[in-house]
């Protein structure tokens, strides 16, 4: 037993608290705008806009308002449009309180690994660098290993960084640990997950 | 001051050159100057430079001067969507500079307001900062990147009166402005030019200074991905 995305995303929703601009990634990430309850959020779309809302109703799809993922989105009675360079003024000037994204690799030092997998396609950073370079707090939600097996919850990263110790907590299929002094601490397991299964399934330091 | 040129054609007589260095509004395909790409690609500019958050996709945006090859560098931050990018990169007929979406818009930015460089904490530590000078503030790295002044900036707006001044719609924007700045001369496309009066200053998201020549035109405005939601039922 582990987490399904759906429970992984609910996980995730559970970080943000009242009042926090939020900017999600794509995959995942962006299920977690279906858990946070009442909760007041605002999320951020990189390209230019805070207060993003639901996609529209079919027949109402408006080419001028996207999303970061170019689909097609609505607005809010809170939402403000903005230029590139200031969305990412807010981003890097810590405004924004936490990202929460999607990665391949993350290592016990905090590395982030999650645009490039030299000779594959590269398709490019987008606004990944910038974000987990400026936000408050940068949450990683991911599956805990790769389609072989292997532990993506690494001592270092193999792929090259999106940003070097830039994570603090990782929610994965199988728990939550989050960075510390030395190496990972874990914060809980998923419900039917032991203890002894997350460490298995992890190739980081654990730490007290 | 006549800003207002009848076509995009009109409008960029005189401005283009092989081997010219240019910034393109947009993101994705919302907000991108369609009608002054597709008339790039009539003029048949040669081993072009374009700095573009996104290099369109096959057939549309900037994916029409790829598919002539009239590209020889892109400065973007994702080119994921189109095909005849990857094949030509992968060929080696392309080069691509990639940089992070919030270096790439503060280039411009910072081009565009007089200053060659800046200090960033995006990309520390990456390969993006590889050749790079690396400064320390207050016990933190930056790496320095450089403002970029393009030759030549095309951009989309939603309306403009006939100085020049500048509207957009939603989340159109995007890269418009920072671009629209960084140019030595910029040209806009816009759907509705109206007299000078007719929008409030009050409301006008990018000043006429910046924007030198006009056109008004009919935009596909294409949709990249549609995602909708069922309607619940009353």
């Amino acid at each position: 037993m582990a987490w399904d995305r759906n429970q992984m995303a609910a996980r995730a929703a559970q970080e943000l608290e009242d009042g926090m601009y939020v900017n999600l990634g794509i995959g995942i990430p962006t299920l977690v705008a279906n858990y946070v309850g009442d909760k007041d959020i605002t999320l951020q779309s990189e390209n230019g806009m805070l207060g993003m809302g639901p996609f529209p109703y079919e027949g109402e799809e408006d080419p001028d308002l996207i999303n970061a993922g170019k689909q097609t989105i609505t607005e809010l009675p809170r939402t403000a449009y903005f230029d590139s360079a200031m969305s990412f003024g807010m981003i890097r000037g810590g405004k924004i309180a936490a990202a929460i994204l999607g990665a391949m690799e993350v290592a016990e030092n905090g590395d982030l690994a999650n645009w490039m997998i030299p000779g594959k396609l590269v398709k490019g950073m987008g606004g990944a660098m910038d974000l987990v370079a400026g936000v408050g707090r940068v949450i990683v939600v991911m599956d805990h290993t790769n389609k072989h097996g292997d532990s993506k919850v690494l001592k270092s990263c193999t792929l090259p960084l999106t940003g070097k110790g830039v994570v603090d907590r990782i929610i994965t299929n199988l728990g939550v640990l989050d960075v510390a002094e030395g190496g990972l601490h874990i914060v809980e397991c998923a419900e039917g997950v032991t203890e002894d299964e997350l460490r298995a399934a992890t190739e980081a330091t654990i730490v007290d | 001051m006549k800003k207002v040129y009848g076509s995009a054609t009109e409008a960029l007589d005189g401005l283009l050159f092989d081997g010219m260095l240019i910034a393109a509004g947009g993101f994705g395909l919302c907000g991108i100057p369609e009608l002054l790409i597709a008339a790039i690609r009539d003029a048949g500019t040669k081993d072009l430079t374009v700095a573009s958050n996104n290099a369109g996709v096959d057939g549309f945006g900037l994916g029409l001067l790829l598919e002539t090859k009239q590209v020889k560098k892109m400065i973007s931050s994702y080119v994921g969507e189109n095909a005849e990018f990857m094949r030509q990169y992968l060929s080696g007929e392309l080069e691509l500079e990639f940089n992070p979406q919030g270096t790439l818009a503060e280039r411009m930015r910072a081009g565009g307001a007089g200053i060659p460089g800046f200090y960033t904490k995006t990309g520390v530590g990456t390969v993006i900062a590889e050749g790079k000078e690396v400064k320390t503030f207050d016990g933190h790295d930056y790496i320095l990147e450089r403002g970029i002044v393009a030759d030549l900036s095309i951009v989309k707006a939603w309306k403009a009166d006939e100085t020049g001044n500048l509207m957009f719609r939603k989340t159109a924007r995007n890269f418009n402005p920072p671009a629209a700045s960084c140019g030595k001369v910029c040209v806009a496309e816009v759907e509705e030019i109206v007299p000078a009066g007719s929008l409030d200053p009050d409301k006008i998201h990018l000043p006429g200074i910046y924007v030198h020549r006009l056109i008004q035109g009919e935009h596909e405005k294409r949709i990249e991905q549609r995602t909708t939601r069922k309607r619940e039922n009353a």
